[in-house]
């Protein structure tokens, strides 16, 4: 049994963690919150300049040619920091969709750029408010031409090119769906920023009017890919959320600390205790589905669905629980502008509904179950 | 990253296997509960234990971890944890001697002399001994050091008078240690002290508690002048809580387990068979979402685990990863049987085997957790020792460690 990270992918934890806390400290946070810079592009240098961003992407197309496994610390510690970067859709998304199902020169045109940050790509998946899926999904490839519109899309509005799901059959089956892959320059796209609850990651609305792009995989392979794509990412974001909810434990346990109330540490009640406590019980639960999550993801495991879906229902839940009770244990104080409990708060409702809200995981977790048990 | 077994562990799970098979018969399909007491006396029990422990003791697998020159093995604690994997696929019997030689023996090993060791040590070891854990009292639970039971110099003998509670198998027990109060005049902590007795000495008097479900897993102890020597006290006079620390230290692993007969498995198999009034259980979405809920939970549990083995597999101390066990099982084991009844519907009340699924066992798992809450921790305290030992937050501000212990305010 060896059910833990090896030496060296703790040792590129820390260097990251050593990282980002001189490039990602709080305040820096803070000025993409505050600011309409869409990410911090510093940041985002820094990352490439250490090959981060071609963790997974192979050696020959300019990658590091490293495994999952050391991308889900670096992931870890990005979502420690709250890191305001486009890495979730560039990296575990959208070369990732090219990786897996790109043609050759689709790949030579992207993944070198992508790991060297040169381009940044996106995911355009979902359209409005609603659940996208064979239903609802109408943005068409036709002849070579994207049509349609779709929102919210993580870095659309700072993206080079994108990866679409689209329908390319006539009816409402998922055989109907397939990927495209767009450079998004043409002079068909039109996109604008659209206002989230988490500025510290960008969105946006893309029109496609005729823009060109190509099928990206086979047709009529789209809802499998992305099902592929979405518990690879899953996984990752699972490790961001870990992140932070240790962080928000952290600093829920260093407030409990240093506040008095009734002449003792507010830490010293049972109320608190309690509550911190039970973040640190979901903290738990979660590590323990993430590390499945990268071992199934690593290995190319037939359990990954099972063990992805495990993981995003895991930590999703534990983000929500310590971001919203972070607040709760600071108070007053931890409701104002001026407190960085804010940044989680956001970021755990963004994270958990990012790839999708974490009913639809559930379901799948339980179709999973119900699979293995049909016999 | 791997689940594999180093090839010395392996070995080493293969020679366990082996010898369970030759000496024990695998567990059914139907996933029988070889701890379940419901179907069998308290005599069949012990002598099928008895039996068991001793042949266990002669092939080694006893203590694994004990040294040599005690009975054990003098193995490894992931060569512990492989034995307990492969012996928990065989039907054996369970629930004698597991806190004798998992709490009691090991303190006697602490603070007996080497005689006395020497004399209790083998005879539990083979199964020929049965102990028990004296601590809680009526009105000393989760405080267990607010015990009353006083124990009072006489010439080279102490005199034992007072009542102990909660004491699983007190009634098939030979020996038993206890923790009494020697000074009620200091603090609390500090007017305490820990015997060894035999259960059969006079004045001892032991009544089964029965339960709210109708069953009796625990017992009353009763002392009226018990006379202990001197040279059964484990221990110095006042530091009975050390001594008691000792022994709670082991009794996490050794309560444990207890994951009742129905987990998110036997939910979904219940789910597939049955109509609720909206139609099929299986087709609810709100059947369907708490059978998710309560996967990722056991599941999170189970990989936990893994992480703990992982690092016994690399002989360094565990993490506090395992500390939160049985806050996250114990309500689920109760939150699970109370939705899977409602989901029998009308016919959730019923207790008949014969009729109620599962025979019975969300039935009996609703009765039962409403106990594992409590028992060996309560959700409440097990709460405590995560924020104060893994997170370290402060105690809570006490009235009881300066003031003298019969100077403190108590109830009825």
């Amino acid at each position: 049994m060896n059910f833990d990270f090896s030496d060296d992918q703790k040792l590129l934890k820390d260097q990251v963690a050593k990282f980002l806390a001189d490039k990602c400290k709080p305040e820096d946070v803070r000025k993409i919150l505050e600011s309409d810079a869409p990410y911090d592009k510093a940041l985002w240098q820094g990352l490439a300049d250490l090959g981060f961003l071609g963790t997974t992407i192979p050696e020959a197309y300019g990658g590091l040619g490293l495994g999952y496994l050391e991308l889900c610390v670096i992931a870890e510690e990005l979502g420690r920091a709250c890191a305001p970067v486009p890495l979730s859709s560039s990296v575990y998304l959208a070369s990732e969709a090219i990786n897996r199902f790109g043609s050759e020169e689709q790949k030579q045109a992207w993944l070198p750029k992508v790991a060297s940050g040169e381009a940044i790509g996106c995911f355009a998946f979902a359209e409005g408010v609603q659940a996208p899926n064979a239903r609802t999904i109408s943005t068409t490839l036709s002849g070579g031409k994207l049509s349609g519109a779709k929102l919210p899309v993580a870095d659309g509005d700072v993206a080079d090119f994108a990866v679409v799901v689209v329908k390319t059959g006539s009816g409402t089956s998922e055989g109907d769906l397939s990927l495209a892959l767009v450079d998004l320059s043409d002079a068909g796209v039109m996109r604008e920023t659209v206002s989230t609850i988490d500025p510290t990651r960008s969105h946006a609305n893309i029109t496609f009017d005729g823009a060109a792009a190509d099928l990206l995989g086979k047709e009529g392979e789209g809802w499998s890919a992305t099902q592929d794509v979405m518990n690879c990412a899953a996984v990752l974001i699972a490790f961001e959320q870990l992140g932070g909810t240790q962080a928000s434990l952290e600093m829920a346990k260093e407030y409990a600390l240093d506040r008095y109330a009734f002449g003792r540490q507010i830490g010293s009640y049972q109320a608190i205790k309690h509550k911190l406590a039970d973040m640190y019980v979901k903290l738990e639960l979660a590590r323990g589905h993430c590390y499945y999550g990268a071992w199934a993801l690593s290995t190319g495991s037939p359990e990954l669905p099972l063990a992805a879906a495990g993981a995003r229902v895991a930590a999703t839940e534990a983000f929500r629980f310590a971001a919203q009770e972070n607040i709760q244990t600071h108070g007053g104080i931890g409701y104002t502008w001026e407190a960085n409990t804010q940044f989680y708060y956001r970021r755990s409702k963004l994270l958990g509904l990012a790839l999708g809200a974490a009913g639809g995981w559930k379901e799948r977790i339980v179709r999973q179950l119900e699979q293995r048990n049909a016999a | 990253m791997d689940f594999d077994d180093t090839p010395q562990e392996a070995a080493f799970r293969k020679e366990c296997y082996d010898w369970l098979s030759e000496n024990a018969r695998l567990k059914s399909a139907s996933g029988e509960n070889s701890r379940n007491r419901s179907n069998m006396s308290d005599d069949e029990l012990v002598a099928r234990a008895k039996e068991w422990q001793a042949k266990k003791a002669a092939a080694g697998y006893a203590q694994i971890t004990w040294p040599k020159e005690w009975g054990g093995r003098g193995g490894t604690p992931i060569e512990s944890v492989i034995y307990s994997q492969e012996e928990a696929k065989f039907s054996v019997p369970g629930g004698v001697f597991e806190i004798g030689l998992g709490m009691c023996v090991p303190t006697v090993m602490t603070y007996a002399d080497a005689e006395t060791s020497k004399r209790f040590v083998g005879p539990a070891l083979r199964g020929e001994e049965i102990w028990c854990q004296l601590f809680s009292e009526p009105a000393a639970g989760s405080d267990v050091a607010g015990i009353r039971t006083k124990a009072e110099k006489d010439g080279d003998d102490w005199i034992i008078n007072g009542q102990k509670v909660w004491t699983s198998g007190a009634q098939f027990s030979d020996f038993g240690i206890i923790v009494t109060r020697t000074d009620p005049n200091v603090p609390k902590h500090k007017g305490l002290t820990m015997f060894w007795l035999d259960m059969k000495s006079p004045g001892v008097e032991v009544r089964p508690i029965k339960q709210m479900s109708g069953d009796s897993g625990f017992n009353e102890v009763f002392f009226t002048d018990v006379r202990v020597k001197d040279s059964q006290r484990l221990g110095e006079v006042g530091q009975g809580w050390k001594s008691a620390i000792t022994t709670l230290m082991n009794e996490r692993l050794a309560v444990g387990g207890g994951a009742g007969a129905g987990d998110f498995g036997e939910l979904l198999a219940l789910a597939r068979s049955t109509e609720m009034e909206e139609g099929a259980a299986i087709a609810q979405s709100s059947v369907r979402e708490k059978i998710a809920d309560w996967y990722v939970e056991s599941q999170g549990l189970k990989l936990n685990r893994f992480r703990t083995i992982t690092a016994l597999s690399k002989g360094t101390a565990p993490g506090p990863e395992a500390s939160i066990g049985k806050i996250v099982s114990a309500p689920k084991m109760q939150d699970l049987a109370a939705f899977a009844m409602d989901m029998e519907d009308m016919g959730g009340i019923i207790t008949d085997r014969e009729i109620a699924p599962l025979n019975g066992g969300f039935q009996a798992q609703w009765f039962g957790a409403a106990g594992y809450r409590i028992a060996g921790g309560t959700d409440e305290i097990l709460r405590n020792i995560v924020a104060e030992r893994v997170l370290g937050l402060p105690q809570d501000v006490r009235v009881d460690k300066e003031a003298a212990f019969n100077e403190l305010p108590k109830g009825k």
